[in-house]
Protein backbone atom coordinates (compact mmCIF):
# COMPACT_ATOMS: atom_id res chain seq x y z
CA UNK A 1 0.00 0.00 0.00
CA UNK A 2 1.38 3.26 -0.64
CA UNK A 3 1.75 5.82 2.06
CA UNK A 4 -1.09 8.35 1.92
CA UNK A 5 -1.93 11.20 4.79
CA UNK A 6 -5.15 10.29 6.87
CA UNK A 7 -6.41 12.30 9.87
CA UNK A 8 -9.15 11.43 12.20
CA UNK A 9 -11.63 14.07 12.42
CA UNK A 10 -15.36 15.01 14.67
CA UNK A 11 -17.78 14.74 12.25
CA UNK A 12 -21.55 14.27 11.57
CA UNK A 13 -22.85 12.44 8.70
CA UNK A 14 -23.74 15.19 7.06
CA UNK A 15 -20.61 17.17 7.44
CA UNK A 16 -18.23 14.09 6.07
CA UNK A 17 -20.92 13.98 2.80
CA UNK A 18 -19.77 17.81 2.44
CA UNK A 19 -16.60 17.19 3.16
CA UNK A 20 -16.11 14.46 0.78
CA UNK A 21 -17.98 16.51 -2.13
CA UNK A 22 -15.17 19.19 -1.30
CA UNK A 23 -12.95 16.35 -1.98
CA UNK A 24 -14.51 15.12 -5.38
CA UNK A 25 -15.26 18.70 -6.59
CA UNK A 26 -17.67 17.83 -8.83
CA UNK A 27 -18.76 20.01 -11.92
CA UNK A 28 -22.23 20.43 -10.84
CA UNK A 29 -24.20 20.39 -7.86
CA UNK A 30 -27.68 20.97 -8.10
CA UNK A 31 -29.07 22.06 -4.15
CA UNK A 32 -32.47 22.14 -2.70
CA UNK A 33 -32.95 21.75 0.95
CA UNK A 34 -34.87 19.16 3.05
CA UNK A 35 -34.63 17.52 6.65
CA UNK A 36 -32.09 15.88 7.25
CA UNK A 37 -29.81 16.30 4.02
CA UNK A 38 -30.41 20.07 4.36
CA UNK A 39 -26.93 20.56 6.25
CA UNK A 40 -25.26 18.51 2.94
CA UNK A 41 -26.00 21.44 0.52
CA UNK A 42 -25.91 24.49 3.11
CA UNK A 43 -21.96 23.33 3.96
CA UNK A 44 -21.71 22.60 0.44
CA UNK A 45 -22.24 26.08 -0.44
CA UNK A 46 -20.06 27.50 1.90
CA UNK A 47 -17.23 26.02 0.09
CA UNK A 48 -18.10 27.00 -3.07
CA UNK A 49 -19.17 30.81 -2.49
CA UNK A 50 -15.39 30.18 -0.45
CA UNK A 51 -13.78 29.26 -4.04
CA UNK A 52 -12.76 25.78 -2.44
CA UNK A 53 -14.33 24.21 -4.99
CA UNK A 54 -14.72 24.74 -8.87
CA UNK A 55 -18.69 23.48 -9.01
CA UNK A 56 -21.38 25.06 -10.61
CA UNK A 57 -24.36 25.14 -7.92
CA UNK A 58 -27.65 25.28 -9.21
CA UNK A 59 -30.08 26.14 -6.76
CA UNK A 60 -33.65 24.71 -7.50
CA UNK A 61 -37.21 25.50 -6.49
CA UNK A 62 -37.78 21.43 -6.16
CA UNK A 63 -36.11 18.22 -5.79
CA UNK A 64 -37.88 16.98 -9.29
CA UNK A 65 -35.93 20.26 -10.51
CA UNK A 66 -32.69 19.16 -8.50
CA UNK A 67 -32.64 15.85 -10.09
CA UNK A 68 -33.51 16.94 -13.60
CA UNK A 69 -30.61 19.46 -13.50
CA UNK A 70 -27.91 17.21 -12.21
CA UNK A 71 -29.31 15.03 -15.08
CA UNK A 72 -28.68 17.53 -17.70
CA UNK A 73 -25.53 18.25 -16.50
CA UNK A 74 -24.38 14.70 -16.48
CA UNK A 75 -25.77 14.34 -20.12
CA UNK A 76 -23.57 17.20 -20.89
CA UNK A 77 -20.67 15.81 -20.21
CA UNK A 78 -20.96 17.16 -16.12
CA UNK A 79 -19.47 15.20 -12.96
CA UNK A 80 -22.61 15.94 -11.59
CA UNK A 81 -24.18 15.24 -7.84
CA UNK A 82 -26.97 16.43 -5.72
CA UNK A 83 -28.36 15.26 -2.31
CA UNK A 84 -31.42 14.31 -0.99
CA UNK A 85 -34.35 12.41 1.42
CA UNK A 86 -37.44 11.17 2.24
CA UNK A 87 -40.22 13.57 0.26
CA UNK A 88 -37.50 14.76 -1.85
CA UNK A 89 -36.44 11.45 -3.20
CA UNK A 90 -40.34 11.02 -3.48
CA UNK A 91 -40.61 13.94 -5.63
CA UNK A 92 -37.44 13.04 -7.12
CA UNK A 93 -39.11 9.56 -8.43
CA UNK A 94 -39.97 10.34 -12.33
CA UNK A 95 -36.25 11.95 -12.73
CA UNK A 96 -35.09 8.77 -10.78
CA UNK A 97 -35.76 6.62 -13.95
CA UNK A 98 -34.38 8.76 -16.34
CA UNK A 99 -31.35 9.45 -14.66
CA UNK A 100 -30.75 5.49 -14.81
CA UNK A 101 -32.24 4.80 -18.19
CA UNK A 102 -30.42 7.39 -19.70
CA UNK A 103 -27.13 5.73 -18.32
CA UNK A 104 -25.77 8.41 -16.41
CA UNK A 105 -23.30 8.34 -13.46
CA UNK A 106 -24.86 10.35 -11.09
CA UNK A 107 -23.53 10.19 -7.46
CA UNK A 108 -26.22 11.23 -4.88
CA UNK A 109 -25.65 10.67 -1.19
CA UNK A 110 -29.36 9.88 0.23
CA UNK A 111 -30.41 10.44 4.16
CA UNK A 112 -32.91 8.09 4.87
CA UNK A 113 -35.95 9.42 6.51
CA UNK A 114 -39.38 7.86 6.51
CA UNK A 115 -42.45 9.25 4.21
CA UNK A 116 -45.53 11.07 4.80
CA UNK A 117 -48.44 10.75 6.21
CA UNK A 118 -47.99 10.90 9.12
CA UNK A 119 -45.40 13.83 8.74
CA UNK A 120 -42.28 12.17 10.88
CA UNK A 121 -38.66 13.51 10.20
CA UNK A 122 -36.79 10.63 11.34
CA UNK A 123 -34.87 7.66 10.57
CA UNK A 124 -36.38 5.05 8.46
CA UNK A 125 -36.11 2.91 4.90
CA UNK A 126 -39.35 3.20 3.52
CA UNK A 127 -37.60 6.57 1.15
CA UNK A 128 -34.77 4.33 -0.61
CA UNK A 129 -36.72 0.79 -0.40
CA UNK A 130 -39.97 3.48 -2.69
CA UNK A 131 -36.65 3.54 -5.31
CA UNK A 132 -35.74 -0.10 -5.45
CA UNK A 133 -36.64 -0.61 -9.26
CA UNK A 134 -35.70 2.97 -9.89
CA UNK A 135 -32.17 1.21 -11.68
CA UNK A 136 -30.21 3.40 -9.29
CA UNK A 137 -27.04 1.12 -7.67
CA UNK A 138 -28.13 1.49 -4.14
CA UNK A 139 -25.75 1.03 -1.19
CA UNK A 140 -25.88 1.36 2.29
CA UNK A 141 -23.63 2.85 5.23
CA UNK A 142 -23.68 1.77 8.51
CA UNK A 143 -21.93 4.96 10.12
CA UNK A 144 -19.94 8.01 9.21
CA UNK A 145 -16.72 6.47 8.13
CA UNK A 146 -18.41 3.97 5.85
CA UNK A 147 -20.33 6.94 4.47
CA UNK A 148 -17.26 8.65 3.58
CA UNK A 149 -15.59 6.24 1.97
CA UNK A 150 -18.86 4.73 0.19
CA UNK A 151 -19.00 8.19 -1.47
CA UNK A 152 -15.53 7.71 -2.56
CA UNK A 153 -15.87 4.72 -4.11
CA UNK A 154 -19.81 5.52 -5.81
CA UNK A 155 -17.93 7.42 -8.18
CA UNK A 156 -15.72 5.31 -9.33
CA UNK A 157 -18.77 2.24 -9.59
CA UNK A 158 -21.02 4.78 -11.31
CA UNK A 159 -18.59 5.94 -13.79
CA UNK A 160 -17.05 2.78 -15.04
CA UNK A 161 -17.72 2.01 -18.41
CA UNK A 162 -19.15 -1.06 -18.02
CA UNK A 163 -21.70 0.20 -15.23
CA UNK A 164 -22.53 3.83 -16.80
CA UNK A 165 -25.01 4.28 -13.73
CA UNK A 166 -26.67 6.39 -10.82
CA UNK A 167 -25.37 5.66 -7.74
CA UNK A 168 -27.36 6.43 -4.31
CA UNK A 169 -25.27 6.12 -1.43
CA UNK A 170 -27.79 6.24 1.81
CA UNK A 171 -27.58 6.79 5.50
CA UNK A 172 -29.49 7.02 8.59
CA UNK A 173 -31.44 10.58 9.16
CA UNK A 174 -30.09 12.10 12.48
CA UNK A 175 -28.99 8.55 13.60
CA UNK A 176 -26.04 9.50 11.40
CA UNK A 177 -26.93 12.37 9.56
CA UNK A 178 -26.35 14.56 12.91
CA UNK A 179 -24.19 12.43 15.13
CA UNK A 180 -20.98 13.23 15.80
CA UNK A 181 -18.47 10.94 15.47
CA UNK A 182 -14.89 9.97 14.52
CA UNK A 183 -14.22 9.77 10.62
CA UNK A 184 -10.30 9.08 9.71
CA UNK A 185 -10.37 11.78 6.28
CA UNK A 186 -7.76 11.71 3.18
CA UNK A 187 -6.25 14.00 1.42
CA UNK A 188 -7.59 15.88 -1.46
CA UNK A 189 -4.70 14.67 -3.87
CA UNK A 190 -5.16 10.97 -2.42
CA UNK A 191 -9.05 11.06 -3.16
CA UNK A 192 -8.39 13.25 -6.77
CA UNK A 193 -5.71 9.98 -7.49
CA UNK A 194 -8.42 7.65 -6.80
CA UNK A 195 -11.35 8.80 -8.55
CA UNK A 196 -9.37 10.38 -11.50
CA UNK A 197 -10.21 13.04 -14.03
CA UNK A 198 -13.69 11.94 -15.48
CA UNK A 199 -13.85 11.55 -19.34
CA UNK A 200 -17.46 10.81 -20.05
CA UNK A 201 -17.89 8.68 -22.91
CA UNK A 202 -20.87 10.73 -23.98
CA UNK A 203 -21.21 13.83 -24.14
CA UNK A 204 -23.74 16.29 -25.62
CA UNK A 205 -21.48 19.41 -25.60
CA UNK A 206 -18.79 17.45 -27.55
CA UNK A 207 -20.24 18.44 -30.82
CA UNK A 208 -17.79 16.85 -33.00
CA UNK A 209 -19.51 13.70 -31.78
CA UNK A 210 -23.17 14.86 -31.70
CA UNK A 211 -25.68 12.43 -30.21
CA UNK A 212 -29.13 12.21 -29.27
CA UNK A 213 -29.87 11.77 -25.57
CA UNK A 214 -33.99 10.80 -24.65
CA UNK A 215 -35.27 9.89 -28.24
CA UNK A 216 -38.48 8.43 -28.39
CA UNK A 217 -37.99 4.22 -28.44
CA UNK A 218 -41.08 2.41 -29.05
CA UNK A 219 -41.59 -1.15 -30.07
CA UNK A 220 -38.20 -1.09 -31.94
CA UNK A 221 -35.65 -0.86 -29.72
CA UNK A 222 -36.99 0.27 -25.74
CA UNK A 223 -36.91 -3.56 -24.31
CA UNK A 224 -33.45 -3.82 -25.82
CA UNK A 225 -32.50 -0.75 -23.98
CA UNK A 226 -33.83 -1.99 -21.21
CA UNK A 227 -31.85 -5.35 -21.58
CA UNK A 228 -28.46 -3.61 -21.73
CA UNK A 229 -29.43 -1.72 -18.38
CA UNK A 230 -30.20 -4.85 -16.74
CA UNK A 231 -26.89 -6.13 -17.70
CA UNK A 232 -25.01 -3.19 -16.60
CA UNK A 233 -26.79 -3.58 -13.09
CA UNK A 234 -25.59 -7.18 -13.52
CA UNK A 235 -22.10 -5.91 -14.26
CA UNK A 236 -22.08 -3.82 -11.27
CA UNK A 237 -21.74 -6.74 -9.05
CA UNK A 238 -18.01 -7.29 -9.71
CA UNK A 239 -17.04 -3.85 -10.77
CA UNK A 240 -18.38 -3.18 -7.33
CA UNK A 241 -16.18 -5.53 -5.78
CA UNK A 242 -12.98 -4.43 -8.27
CA UNK A 243 -13.61 -0.62 -6.78
CA UNK A 244 -13.81 -1.68 -3.26
CA UNK A 245 -10.34 -4.01 -3.72
CA UNK A 246 -8.53 -0.53 -5.43
CA UNK A 247 -10.23 0.87 -2.26
CA UNK A 248 -8.61 -1.08 0.25
CA UNK A 249 -5.14 -1.55 -1.32
CA UNK A 250 -5.10 2.28 -1.61
CA UNK A 251 -7.38 3.36 1.48
CA UNK A 252 -6.44 0.23 3.80
CA UNK A 253 -10.27 -0.46 4.47
CA UNK A 254 -12.00 -3.15 3.22
CA UNK A 255 -15.28 -3.12 1.57
CA UNK A 256 -17.63 -5.88 0.05
CA UNK A 257 -21.19 -6.81 -0.94
CA UNK A 258 -21.88 -7.02 2.43
CA UNK A 259 -20.48 -7.13 5.92
CA UNK A 260 -20.63 -11.04 7.20
CA UNK A 261 -19.75 -10.20 11.04
CA UNK A 262 -18.98 -13.15 13.35
CA UNK A 263 -20.88 -15.62 10.94
CA UNK A 264 -17.61 -18.20 10.53
CA UNK A 265 -19.41 -20.42 12.71
CA UNK A 266 -22.97 -19.17 13.04
CA UNK A 267 -25.99 -20.75 13.71
CA UNK A 268 -28.44 -17.86 14.39
CA UNK A 269 -27.48 -14.31 11.86
CA UNK A 270 -29.82 -11.40 11.74
CA UNK A 271 -29.66 -9.47 8.37
CA UNK A 272 -29.72 -5.85 8.67
CA UNK A 273 -28.82 -2.60 6.64
CA UNK A 274 -27.40 0.85 7.79
CA UNK A 275 -26.86 1.86 11.66
CA UNK A 276 -28.78 -0.79 13.28
CA UNK A 277 -26.17 -3.32 12.00
CA UNK A 278 -23.59 -1.36 14.79
CA UNK A 279 -26.05 -2.03 17.88
CA UNK A 280 -26.08 -5.22 16.76
CA UNK A 281 -22.40 -5.86 16.71
CA UNK A 282 -22.54 -5.10 20.37
CA UNK A 283 -25.02 -7.86 21.00
CA UNK A 284 -23.60 -10.39 18.84
CA UNK A 285 -20.17 -9.71 20.89
CA UNK A 286 -22.28 -9.48 24.57
CA UNK A 287 -24.42 -12.74 23.80
CA UNK A 288 -21.53 -14.78 21.91
CA UNK A 289 -20.09 -14.67 25.69
CA UNK A 290 -22.68 -16.26 26.85
CA UNK A 291 -22.35 -19.12 24.23
CA UNK A 292 -25.00 -18.27 21.59
CA UNK A 293 -23.45 -18.88 18.39
CA UNK A 294 -24.75 -15.55 16.74
CA UNK A 295 -24.10 -13.64 13.61
CA UNK A 296 -24.70 -10.83 10.99
CA UNK A 297 -25.10 -10.36 7.42
CA UNK A 298 -25.10 -6.51 6.95
CA UNK A 299 -25.45 -5.55 3.53
CA UNK A 300 -24.03 -2.63 1.90
CA UNK A 301 -24.82 -3.20 -1.60
CA UNK A 302 -29.09 -3.77 -1.78
CA UNK A 303 -29.32 -3.13 -5.36
CA UNK A 304 -27.90 -5.17 -7.24
CA UNK A 305 -28.88 -7.60 -4.90
CA UNK A 306 -25.93 -10.21 -4.05
CA UNK A 307 -28.49 -12.86 -4.27
CA UNK A 308 -25.90 -15.54 -4.68
CA UNK A 309 -23.35 -14.38 -2.28
CA UNK A 310 -26.12 -13.67 0.52
CA UNK A 311 -27.18 -17.27 -0.01
CA UNK A 312 -23.85 -18.71 0.10
CA UNK A 313 -23.15 -16.70 3.48
CA UNK A 314 -26.35 -18.23 4.44
CA UNK A 315 -25.92 -21.74 3.56
CA UNK A 316 -25.09 -23.38 7.09
CA UNK A 317 -26.94 -20.99 8.87
CA UNK A 318 -29.85 -22.51 11.19
CA UNK A 319 -32.45 -19.67 11.42
CA UNK A 320 -32.25 -15.68 9.59
CA UNK A 321 -33.90 -13.10 10.60
CA UNK A 322 -34.44 -10.35 8.49
CA UNK A 323 -34.84 -6.68 10.02
CA UNK A 324 -36.86 -4.30 7.54
CA UNK A 325 -36.90 -0.64 8.62
CA UNK A 326 -39.58 0.09 6.34
CA UNK A 327 -42.99 -1.75 5.83
CA UNK A 328 -43.63 -2.75 2.47
CA UNK A 329 -47.35 -3.04 2.84
CA UNK A 330 -46.98 -5.89 0.55
CA UNK A 331 -48.81 -8.20 3.14
CA UNK A 332 -45.97 -10.43 2.78
CA UNK A 333 -43.27 -8.50 4.97
CA UNK A 334 -40.59 -5.88 4.46
CA UNK A 335 -38.89 -5.71 1.27
CA UNK A 336 -35.54 -6.93 2.40
CA UNK A 337 -37.35 -9.90 3.71
CA UNK A 338 -38.70 -10.74 0.22
CA UNK A 339 -35.02 -10.26 -1.43
CA UNK A 340 -33.45 -12.23 1.20
CA UNK A 341 -36.21 -15.18 1.10
CA UNK A 342 -36.02 -15.54 -2.77
CA UNK A 343 -32.14 -15.95 -2.67
CA UNK A 344 -32.63 -18.86 -0.29
CA UNK A 345 -35.23 -20.49 -2.09
CA UNK A 346 -33.33 -22.46 -5.05
CA UNK A 347 -30.70 -23.83 -2.05
CA UNK A 348 -31.50 -27.46 -0.49
CA UNK A 349 -30.67 -27.10 3.03
CA UNK A 350 -31.86 -23.21 3.70
CA UNK A 351 -32.69 -22.33 6.75
CA UNK A 352 -35.60 -20.44 8.57
CA UNK A 353 -36.19 -16.69 7.68
CA UNK A 354 -38.25 -14.68 9.94
CA UNK A 355 -39.05 -11.10 9.24
CA UNK A 356 -39.05 -8.01 11.63
CA UNK A 357 -40.25 -4.60 10.78
CA UNK A 358 -38.74 -2.12 13.23
CA UNK A 359 -37.72 1.23 13.86
CA UNK A 360 -40.33 3.41 11.90
CA UNK A 361 -40.45 6.59 12.27
CA UNK A 362 -37.33 6.89 13.88
CA UNK A 363 -38.29 4.38 16.85
CA UNK A 364 -35.57 3.50 18.93
CA UNK A 365 -34.23 0.10 18.35
CA UNK A 366 -32.69 -1.01 21.67
CA UNK A 367 -29.85 -3.57 22.68
CA UNK A 368 -32.74 -5.97 24.18
CA UNK A 369 -34.76 -5.29 21.34
CA UNK A 370 -32.11 -7.64 19.37
CA UNK A 371 -31.32 -9.75 22.07
CA UNK A 372 -35.20 -11.03 22.06
CA UNK A 373 -34.51 -11.64 17.99
CA UNK A 374 -31.79 -13.86 19.16
CA UNK A 375 -33.49 -15.71 21.31
CA UNK A 376 -36.81 -16.08 18.62
CA UNK A 377 -34.51 -17.32 16.40
CA UNK A 378 -32.93 -19.79 19.02
CA UNK A 379 -36.00 -21.20 19.67
CA UNK A 380 -36.83 -21.58 15.96
CA UNK A 381 -33.36 -23.12 15.79
CA UNK A 382 -34.12 -26.13 18.28
CA UNK A 383 -37.85 -26.45 17.08
CA UNK A 384 -36.10 -27.53 13.51
CA UNK A 385 -39.26 -26.34 11.70
CA UNK A 386 -39.37 -23.66 9.63
CA UNK A 387 -42.62 -20.89 10.39
CA UNK A 388 -44.53 -19.64 7.13
CA UNK A 389 -44.33 -16.20 6.33
CA UNK A 390 -43.33 -15.40 9.99
CA UNK A 391 -43.37 -11.39 9.66
CA UNK A 392 -42.91 -9.97 13.46
CA UNK A 393 -42.94 -6.20 14.21
CA UNK A 394 -40.31 -5.33 16.76
CA UNK A 395 -40.89 -2.21 19.42
CA UNK A 396 -44.74 -1.55 18.11
CA UNK A 397 -47.18 -1.30 20.64
CA UNK A 398 -50.33 -3.27 19.73
CA UNK B 1 -16.60 -4.27 25.29
CA UNK B 2 -14.27 -1.91 26.45
CA UNK B 3 -15.41 0.63 29.53
CA UNK B 4 -18.27 2.75 27.52
CA UNK B 5 -18.80 6.52 29.52
CA UNK B 6 -22.33 8.00 28.17
CA UNK B 7 -23.73 11.26 29.24
CA UNK B 8 -26.68 13.14 29.09
CA UNK B 9 -26.63 16.75 28.70
CA UNK B 10 -30.08 18.75 29.78
CA UNK B 11 -30.55 22.30 28.74
CA UNK B 12 -33.02 24.99 27.15
CA UNK B 13 -33.52 25.06 23.44
CA UNK B 14 -31.22 27.72 22.97
CA UNK B 15 -29.01 27.15 25.92
CA UNK B 16 -26.11 25.54 23.77
CA UNK B 17 -27.07 21.76 25.12
CA UNK B 18 -26.47 20.23 21.65
CA UNK B 19 -23.07 22.35 21.40
CA UNK B 20 -22.00 20.82 24.58
CA UNK B 21 -21.94 17.61 23.26
CA UNK B 22 -20.39 18.09 20.03
CA UNK B 23 -17.33 20.49 21.74
CA UNK B 24 -17.17 17.64 24.31
CA UNK B 25 -16.88 15.16 21.95
CA UNK B 26 -14.47 17.08 19.83
CA UNK B 27 -12.15 16.96 23.30
CA UNK B 28 -12.96 13.47 23.72
CA UNK B 29 -11.46 12.87 20.18
CA UNK B 30 -8.30 15.26 21.04
CA UNK B 31 -7.20 13.08 23.45
CA UNK B 32 -7.40 9.74 21.26
CA UNK B 33 -10.26 8.29 22.17
CA UNK B 34 -13.08 6.98 20.64
CA UNK B 35 -16.71 9.18 21.40
CA UNK B 36 -19.88 10.29 19.67
CA UNK B 37 -21.79 12.88 20.35
CA UNK B 38 -25.48 13.90 19.23
CA UNK B 39 -28.77 15.37 20.12
CA UNK B 40 -32.40 14.52 20.16
CA UNK B 41 -34.34 16.06 17.82
CA UNK B 42 -37.90 17.24 18.23
CA UNK B 43 -39.89 20.43 17.77
CA UNK B 44 -36.97 22.88 17.90
CA UNK B 45 -38.18 25.86 19.88
CA UNK B 46 -36.52 28.50 22.71
CA UNK B 47 -36.93 27.56 25.49
CA UNK B 48 -37.96 24.34 25.33
CA UNK B 49 -36.34 21.56 27.07
CA UNK B 50 -34.26 19.63 24.82
CA UNK B 51 -31.49 16.84 25.52
CA UNK B 52 -28.07 16.00 23.66
CA UNK B 53 -25.82 13.18 24.41
CA UNK B 54 -21.79 11.40 24.42
CA UNK B 55 -20.47 8.27 24.41
CA UNK B 56 -17.20 8.04 24.91
CA UNK B 57 -14.61 4.70 25.08
CA UNK B 58 -11.28 3.94 24.51
CA UNK B 59 -12.09 1.59 21.78
CA UNK B 60 -14.68 1.67 18.87
CA UNK B 61 -18.30 2.71 19.39
CA UNK B 62 -20.27 1.13 17.38
CA UNK B 63 -23.83 1.63 19.38
CA UNK B 64 -26.24 3.37 17.54
CA UNK B 65 -29.70 3.17 19.77
CA UNK B 66 -30.74 5.47 21.80
CA UNK B 67 -28.66 6.68 25.53
CA UNK B 68 -30.55 5.39 27.96
CA UNK B 69 -28.91 4.65 31.07
CA UNK B 70 -26.39 7.07 31.47
CA UNK B 71 -23.75 7.18 34.14
CA UNK B 72 -23.05 11.25 34.19
CA UNK B 73 -26.23 13.73 33.98
CA UNK B 74 -25.46 17.45 33.09
CA UNK B 75 -28.30 19.74 33.39
CA UNK B 76 -27.49 23.44 32.35
CA UNK B 77 -31.03 24.74 33.44
CA UNK B 78 -31.85 24.14 36.81
CA UNK B 79 -35.57 25.24 36.30
CA UNK B 80 -35.89 21.73 34.51
CA UNK B 81 -35.73 20.39 37.82
CA UNK B 82 -39.28 19.21 38.51
CA UNK B 83 -40.21 19.81 35.20
CA UNK B 84 -38.12 17.15 33.31
CA UNK B 85 -37.12 13.83 34.87
CA UNK B 86 -33.47 14.79 35.18
CA UNK B 87 -32.43 11.52 36.88
CA UNK B 88 -34.15 9.01 34.55
CA UNK B 89 -32.02 6.37 34.00
CA UNK B 90 -29.09 7.19 36.14
CA UNK B 91 -27.52 4.16 37.85
CA UNK B 92 -27.28 4.62 41.57
CA UNK B 93 -23.80 4.82 41.34
CA UNK B 94 -24.28 7.79 38.55
CA UNK B 95 -23.16 11.31 38.84
CA UNK B 96 -25.56 14.23 38.29
CA UNK B 97 -23.70 17.94 37.59
CA UNK B 98 -26.34 21.24 38.06
CA UNK B 99 -25.87 24.69 36.58
CA UNK B 100 -26.92 26.68 39.89
CA UNK B 101 -26.13 29.13 42.48
CA UNK B 102 -27.75 26.68 45.17
CA UNK B 103 -25.06 23.76 47.25
CA UNK B 104 -26.21 20.27 46.34
CA UNK B 105 -27.24 19.17 49.05
CA UNK B 106 -30.66 21.38 48.37
CA UNK B 107 -30.89 18.73 45.17
CA UNK B 108 -29.92 15.78 46.69
CA UNK B 109 -33.57 15.47 48.85
CA UNK B 110 -35.52 17.17 46.00
CA UNK B 111 -34.49 14.33 43.33
CA UNK B 112 -35.10 11.45 45.15
CA UNK B 113 -31.46 10.02 45.07
CA UNK B 114 -30.25 6.43 46.06
CA UNK B 115 -26.92 6.98 46.24
CA UNK B 116 -25.81 9.38 43.30
CA UNK B 117 -23.63 11.62 43.71
CA UNK B 118 -24.93 15.59 43.09
CA UNK B 119 -22.42 18.29 42.01
CA UNK B 120 -23.48 21.98 41.88
CA UNK B 121 -21.89 25.07 40.10
CA UNK B 122 -22.98 28.44 39.32
CA UNK B 123 -21.58 27.94 35.71
CA UNK B 124 -24.42 30.99 34.48
CA UNK B 125 -22.48 33.39 36.48
CA UNK B 126 -19.14 32.61 35.53
CA UNK B 127 -20.23 32.59 31.52
CA UNK B 128 -21.63 36.21 32.88
CA UNK B 129 -18.75 37.37 34.58
CA UNK B 130 -16.17 35.63 31.97
CA UNK B 131 -17.68 35.98 28.12
CA UNK B 132 -20.06 38.81 29.08
CA UNK B 133 -23.41 36.27 28.31
CA UNK B 134 -25.29 33.24 29.97
CA UNK B 135 -23.95 30.68 27.69
CA UNK B 136 -23.35 27.80 30.40
CA UNK B 137 -22.45 24.94 28.11
CA UNK B 138 -18.62 25.67 27.98
CA UNK B 139 -17.81 26.15 32.04
CA UNK B 140 -20.26 23.07 32.10
CA UNK B 141 -17.43 21.19 30.43
CA UNK B 142 -15.20 21.99 33.06
CA UNK B 143 -17.04 20.85 35.83
CA UNK B 144 -17.38 17.56 34.31
CA UNK B 145 -14.00 16.90 33.48
CA UNK B 146 -13.17 17.91 37.03
CA UNK B 147 -15.63 15.44 38.28
CA UNK B 148 -15.33 12.69 36.08
CA UNK B 149 -11.45 12.76 35.16
CA UNK B 150 -12.85 11.64 31.54
CA UNK B 151 -10.05 13.42 30.47
CA UNK B 152 -6.67 15.55 31.13
CA UNK B 153 -7.74 19.03 31.79
CA UNK B 154 -4.84 20.60 30.20
CA UNK B 155 -5.06 18.92 27.36
CA UNK B 156 -8.62 19.68 27.32
CA UNK B 157 -7.71 23.20 27.55
CA UNK B 158 -5.30 23.24 25.00
CA UNK B 159 -7.82 21.65 22.27
CA UNK B 160 -10.47 23.68 23.26
CA UNK B 161 -8.49 26.83 22.39
CA UNK B 162 -7.40 25.77 19.62
CA UNK B 163 -11.08 25.00 18.17
CA UNK B 164 -12.40 28.08 19.53
CA UNK B 165 -9.47 30.18 17.95
CA UNK B 166 -10.09 28.79 14.46
CA UNK B 167 -13.80 29.56 14.95
CA UNK B 168 -13.28 33.05 17.05
CA UNK B 169 -10.05 34.42 14.89
CA UNK B 170 -11.30 37.99 14.74
CA UNK B 171 -12.64 37.79 18.54
CA UNK B 172 -9.58 37.09 21.18
CA UNK B 173 -11.89 37.75 24.02
CA UNK B 174 -14.96 35.50 23.45
CA UNK B 175 -11.74 32.83 23.14
CA UNK B 176 -10.43 33.61 26.46
CA UNK B 177 -13.30 34.42 27.96
CA UNK B 178 -14.34 30.81 27.53
CA UNK B 179 -10.99 29.25 28.25
CA UNK B 180 -11.55 31.34 32.01
CA UNK B 181 -14.79 30.06 32.37
CA UNK B 182 -13.68 26.39 31.67
CA UNK B 183 -11.14 27.07 34.02
CA UNK B 184 -12.84 28.49 36.98
CA UNK B 185 -16.16 25.90 37.11
CA UNK B 186 -13.18 23.44 37.30
CA UNK B 187 -12.23 25.02 40.48
CA UNK B 188 -15.28 25.80 41.67
CA UNK B 189 -17.66 22.91 41.52
CA UNK B 190 -18.22 21.08 44.81
CA UNK B 191 -20.18 18.35 46.06
CA UNK B 192 -20.43 14.49 46.01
Amino acid sequence: MATITKERMALTGNEAVAYVMRQINPDVCAAYPITPATEVMQIFASYVADGLVNTELVTVESEHSAMSATIGAAAAGARAMTATSSQGLALMWEMLYIASGLRLPIVMPMVNRTLSAPINIHCDHSDSMGARDAGWITIFSENSQELYDNIIQAVRIAEHPEVQLPVMVTYDGFIISHAMEPVEVYSDEDIQAFIGEYKPMYSLLDVDHPITVGALDFTDYYFEHKRSQAEAMNNAIPKIEEVARDFERKFGKRYGLFEAYRTDDAELVIVVLGSTAGTTKAVIDDIRQKGVKAGMVKLRVFRPFPAKQIADALANVKAVAVLDRSEGMAGTGGPVYAEVRSALYDCENRPAVIDYIYGLGGRDITLSHITSVYNDLDSIARSGKRPYLCVNYLGVRE
Amino acid sequence: MAKLTEIRWHGRGGQGAKTAALLFGEAVLGQGKYMQAFPEYGPERMGAPVQSFNRISDEPITLHCHVTSPQVVVVLDPTLIGNVDVTQGLPNDGIIIINTEQPPSKFREMLHLNGQKVYTVDASRIARETIGRDIPNTPMMGALVKVTGLLDFQEMLKDTRKKLEKKFRSKPEIIEGNIKAIERAYNEVKGG
